[in-house]
């Protein structure tokens, strides 16, 4: 996993709640035996008018012009700001994938879905937790402000706002250092066999019918 | 100390615990690992390019479901793209040695329905899937949640899983269900009292007269729709419903080793006093059959109500979701919920397509006929063995001479990967989990019923209330 660094991102706002894991990428694209590729097909049921299908030549589709990523001043954002529950739904990290593989680093919300949070953190991608009544003001600076960016520093746990208005948020301690140093989370638990092992074994003599 | 259910499953896989904030993470040990093909092949490849071994073979259990054909099914997966991704995971479990039920084997099926049924889900025992359903399983008093991708190779690898401990929360349901109200209901009813988001950060155990009378198939419906309550572990403790299930299974203890693991099952429950972060009660007996209005879980109402008007709800932002939901559905406000006219109707998934919840479906239409103007009524069991039990009963000619499609078992029109899916603007009575947009099929609509509810709409061509039919 790469190391998450402080940067300052152009901010897409999705005024949605409860955006589920079908929204976000839809199951044909699930049928994928890869990790990549998964990005062209973010919200594709919203962002095209025309229905898709994997392996689609995605610059022949009928782009939604209705669609908030589909408006010019949204390209390339890096920081989504949603509502409520974001990422309800399955466990499919293809979603995380997704969002990831559009371009966004940061995903801001009041409130996730708790598998969809914690897949995220896997791969490096951050969703922040904020406070709904700073997510509305947020939301307002967003729409009305054409380029509007926000920096995030994940060591000091700061948003900055291009008027210099400072927000914490807070990422537990030792997600911080994993996404921090991008930490492979199982190499990490692999230096603790020992510890398994004795647990492993303990387990099989107390309950030996889960060892058959 | 007394301790809730959800402590003493924790407590006994905990291999160690990091201090590193107010909610410490936790290395946590994993009993077993079922395995489907949708969710699993990049942590195989990932696994095979780190140059790691799964740790424990003989903890993981596999079957492809999600992609698979629900009919012709000698002849193959046609789809090219899902026919990889199943033969992704044969070889991956070939080369591996990891036991898995493939298409043609008739324990093949839904994985949350195949682990209870050979009995490879124990109580006390830590249960993981790719798969957010995983929470059926904690129907036997065990710990079972779904995991991502990542997590799937991470257990893979080292048999455990760095995770936090959720708040516990129990739901209590008292009293006597009433006639036609199963535990479907049980569930849609909670969800839409708390809301798709109300159980997120929390384990929930369900427990109260009302739960102590389900049998295991109604349990493991309930816990199945934990998760879309956002909780991502639900459970029940265990009793004699419980031990009597598991008997005899395949992958059960037996003899002496049974009884000794029964002795500790039975420890399997909440301590008396034990104290939960939150609780909620509810009465058995005012629960009414459910049916689902909109593109969200909690959007429910009872058979007997009416779609409800946004114009009465202050909260911005939920009164956008539900016009957006309403816009997506095709309905209007305070339209009465029995004359909303269907298409298509769906009984499987692993919410409820267990035998039980086909003889309930058989019973309201034996005798009857599909209404003319459904286009499609199907009836997808589990597993191979749910559809030879069924079979067995003449449960299958019961549906097929009211019009039904009987079809092979596997996830099909739940999420429609498949073949089975409806077309843009359809309208389905579905007995599946999730009526989320496009869930069934682009531009598809959804409303999640009990199986006695879908079969009587199938019956009716509109939702009727099942307690009212003879
Ligand atoms: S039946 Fe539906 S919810 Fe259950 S595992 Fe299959 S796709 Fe998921």
């Amino acid at each position: 996993m790469e190391t998450f660094q402080a940067f300052e991102g152009l901010v897409a706002p999705l005024d949605r709640a409860n955006v589920d894991t079908d929204a976000i990428i839809p199951k044909q694209f699930l049928k994928s035996i890869k990790r990549s590729g998964f990005g062209q097909y973010l919200f594709d049921e919203w962002r095209y008018l025309d229905h898709g299908e994997p392996g689609m030549d995605v610059t022949q589709r009928h782009l939604n012009p209705g669609f908030v990523l589909n408006q010019p001043r949204y390209q390339s954002a890096q920081i989504l700001l949603a509502r409520s529950n974001f990422g309800c739904g399955s466990s499919r990290e293809h979603a995380p994938w997704a969002l990831q593989d559009y371009g966004f680093k940061v995903i801001i919300a009041p409130s996730f879905a708790d598998i969809f949070f914690n897949n995220c953190f896997k791969i490096g991608l951050l969703p922040i937790i904020l406070d709904r009544l700073i997510m509305d003001q947020l939301f307002r600076e967003v729409i009305e402000t054409m380029g509007y960016t926000l920096k995030v520093d994940l060591q000091t746990q700061l948003l900055i706002t291009p008027d210099g208005e400072q927000f914490t948020f807070n990422v537990d301690a030792f997600r911080r250092h994993c996404l921090l140093n991008g930490l492979d989370e199982i190499g990490l638990t692999l230096q603790q066999t020992d510890k398994i092992k004795q647990f492993e074994q303990r387990h099989r003599e107390e309950q030996p019918w889960l060892f058959t | 100390m007394m301790q809730t259910l959800y402590d003493k499953l924790w407590e006994q896989h905990v291999v160690h615990t990091e201090l590193d904030s107010a909610n410490s993470t936790t290395l946590l040990y994993i009993d077993r690992h079922l395995v489907h093909e949708v969710t699993s092949p990049q942590a195989f490849e990932s696994l095979k390019i780190a140059g790691r071994k799964p740790w424990r073979i003989n903890s993981i259990l596999a079957v492809a479901d999600h992609n698979v054909p629900t009919t012709d099914r000698d002849q193959g997966i046609h789809d090219p793209v899902s026919r990889l991704q199943v033969e992704t995971l044969d070889q991956n479990c070939d080369e591996l040695g990891i036991t898995e039920f493939k298409m043609d084997d008739l324990r093949q099926g839904i994985v949350h329905v195949i682990g209870p049924e050979q009995g490879a889900t124990l109580p006390g025992m830590t249960v993981v899937c790719g798969d957010s359903h995983t929470s059926t399983h904690g129907a036997f008093g065990c710990l079972a949640f779904g995991i991502g991708t990542s997590e799937v190779e991470h257990v893979l690898a080292t048999q455990c899983l760095l995770t936090k401990k959720s708040m516990a929360m129990r739901i209590v349901v008292d009293g006597k269900l009433g006639l036609g109200v199963t535990a479907k209901d049980i569930a849609l009813a909670i969800i839409g009292e708390i809301g798709t988001a109300g159980g997120t950060g929390y384990a929930i155990e369900f427990t109260g007269s009302a739960i102590q009378a389900l049998t295991m198939e109604g349990r493991m419906t309930l816990c199945n729709m934990a998760i879309e309550a956002g909780a991502r572990a639900g459970m029940v403790a265990v009793d004699e419903t419980t031990i009597e299930y598991i008997k005899g299974r395949p992958f059960a203890p037996q003899g002496e080793l049974l009884e000794k693991a029964i002795t500790y099952w039975r420890t399997l429950h909440s301590d008396p006093d034990a104290i939960f972060d939150k609780t909620l009660t509810l009465n058995a007996a005012s629960i009414r059959p459910q049916v689902t209005w909109g593109t969200s879980p909690e959007m429910v109402t009872t058979v007997d109500g009416f779609v409800p008007d946004p114009a009465n709800v202050a909260d911005s932002v939920k009164r956008q979701d539900m016009e957006q939901a309403l816009n997506y559905m095709g309905l209007q406000p305070n339209t009465p919920i029995q004359s909303i006219t269907l298409d298509k109707v769906f009984i499987g998934s692993c919410t409820n397509s267990r035998i039980e919840d086909l003889r309930a479906a058989a019973d309201v239409v034996k005798g009857k006929h599909v209404a003319s103007t459904i286009k499609l009524a199907l009836v997808v069991p589990g597993s191979g063995l749910v559809k030879h039990q069924a079979e067995k009963e003449g449960l299958d000619k019961v549906f097929q001479t009211a019009g039904f499609e009987w079809r092979e078992p596997g996830c099909s029109m739940c999420l429609a990967m498949n073949d089975d899916r409806l077309s843009k603007g359809e309208r389905c009575a579905s007995t599946s989990n999730r009526n989320f947009e496009g869930r069934q099929g682009p531009g598809g609509r959804t409303h999640l019923v009990s199986p006695a509810m879908a079969a009587a709409a199938a019956i009716a061509g509109h939702f009727v209330d099942v307690r009212e039919i003879d």
